[in-house]
């Protein structure tokens, strides 16, 4: 049983970059990849997913080091102070070096940061904050940041309407005495290809075969694209993150249903509500943010919460509660408290790759 | 443990254009004009709350009629 608390750490800012550019699934785009198992209307109604944002020209860590620098800027943070900067992806700039070493630089970070990357997707934000808890919570390292998202759209391949791009930042800081953070976390490899992108790793090196188009469940894929068997990842889903939320709160004997907010990974909306309901949590404790940004893989969480509470959890202690559950498979849950919370504004990034 | 007649019932709780009426245990579902992947998502959702049994992709695409269905929920309790 993966239960694991970090005291000692508190979560004191947060931050989003997204494209500019909306996409409204009511329009389909040339390049998304529209079912013909059901209408344009249909696809919104049932997944909750009416815009997206996308983008051909940023990156995970274009997006990420927009909303750093934001942020950053926003709690009057040092530079030199920063300690470890985690980057949460499965789109990382270049097949190797690690992207957070980029990150380093780019924004000017102090050679003494420790710098790792994490390929996870839907379950990433919160082992990421798991990660860097435990690397804080002894106080040796003082200021973190966790950046988390997935991005960029490649030519020719199709885009599914239900993914949006996003890269996130949260900062932590070590705080003695702070209550910290409590965790569970499972994983079942034995569902790896219920998500999953079968060339371009080691395992299968890309050849002319991976760009032609092969029929797999949700229509015809290259084996460069992610393909889903969207029903095994549905029933995954609606029982996993409500039992990893029950196990968590039984583990440490508090009551979930007292939180402030639900945070969960933005899937769809059939899935989410399925879950609420299944916790038996008030729709206005369940924030949401895929009706205007899609499903946004590891940014998801806390693209939610930058973008739903900021006027909500921003004065005072808010109690929160997140589940990310998805590709792997993975799944953790974390609870925390936060005080005074920063909300950095929406960092919206254009193709030029200039921010506003 | 609920009836192959109730469960029938469930199932055409999940559909929209068909009429109720007309939906028995030896319907091929899968063949219904409104069927799509969006309403077996419907489907897994009914069948987690009233059954607690996690059905599989593979078990809507092994399965012809409403009771072929059923057996594999049953199958998993």
């Amino acid at each position: 049983m993966a239960f694991l608390e970090f005291k000692n750490v508190n979560l004191v800012g947060m931050a989003a970059g997204v494209p500019s550019f909306v996409a409204n699934n009511l329009r389909p785009l040339p390049d998304d990849d529209v079912s013909s198992d059901y209408s344009p209307e249909d696809f919104v109604k049932n997944t909750g997913v009416l815009e997206r944002r996308i983008t051909y020209t940023q990156t995970t860590s274009d997006l990420c080091y927009h909303a750093a620098e934001r942020l950053i800027a926003d709690l009057g943070w040092k530079k030199e102070e920063i300690d470890a900067l985690i980057f949460v992806s499965q789109t990382r700039d270049y097949a190797t070096p690690a992207t957070s070493g980029l990150l380093q630089d780019r924004l000017g970070l102090s050679k003494n940061t420790y710098c790792i990357d994490l390929t996870l997707g839907c379950s990433g934000w919160v082992y990421g904050l798991n990660t860097v808890t435990s690397l804080l919570s002894t106080g040796c390292m003082k200021k973190a940041l966790l950046m988390a998202g997935d991005s960029k759209a490649v030519r020719p391949m199709k885009l599914s309407p239900l993914f949006g791009h996003a890269g996130t930042v949260t900062a932590l800081e070590y705080k003695p005495g702070a209550q910290g953070f409590r965790f569970h976390c499972g994983t079942d490899g034995s569902g790896y290809d219920a998500i999953i992108i079968p060339d371009s790793g080691c395992r299968n090196l890309i050849t002319p075969r991976s760009f032609q188009y092969e029929e797999c469940e949700g229509g015809k894929k290259t084996r460069m694209q992610s393909r889903m068997k969207g029903m095994d990842v549905f029933s995954f889903g609606i029982t996993t993150a409500p039992k990893s939320v029950k196990k968590l709160s039984e583990n440490y004997g508090f009551d979930y249903q007292e939180c402030d907010y639900l945070v969960l990974h933005q899937a769809n909306m059939a899935m989410n509500s399925m879950i609420a309901k299944k916790l038996k949590l008030p729709v206005e404790k369940v924030p949401s943010c895929m009706h205007h940004f899609g499903n946004t893989s590891s940014a998801s969480i806390p693209l939610t919460i930058v973008t739903e509470l900021k006027d909500k959890a921003t004065t005072g202690k808010r109690n929160f509660l997140c589940c990310g559950f998805g590709v792997g498979l993975s799944w953790a849950t974390v609870s925390f408290t936060t005080e005074n919370l920063l909300i950095s504004d929406l960092v919206e990034v254009d193709e030029d790759g200039i921010a506003s | 443990m609920k009836s192959l007649d109730e469960f029938v019932v469930l199932f055409a709780e999940q559909l929209d254009e068909t009429d109720p009426s007309s939906v028995t245990a030896q319907t091929k579902f899968r063949e219904l004009d409104e069927w799509s992947s969006l309403l077996a998502l419907s489907l897994i959702s009914m069948i987690d709350e009233e059954f607690d049994v996690a059905l599989k992709g593979d078990d809507v695409k092994n399965s012809e009629t409403i009771e072929d269905v059923y057996n594999i929920v049953v199958s998993k309790i």
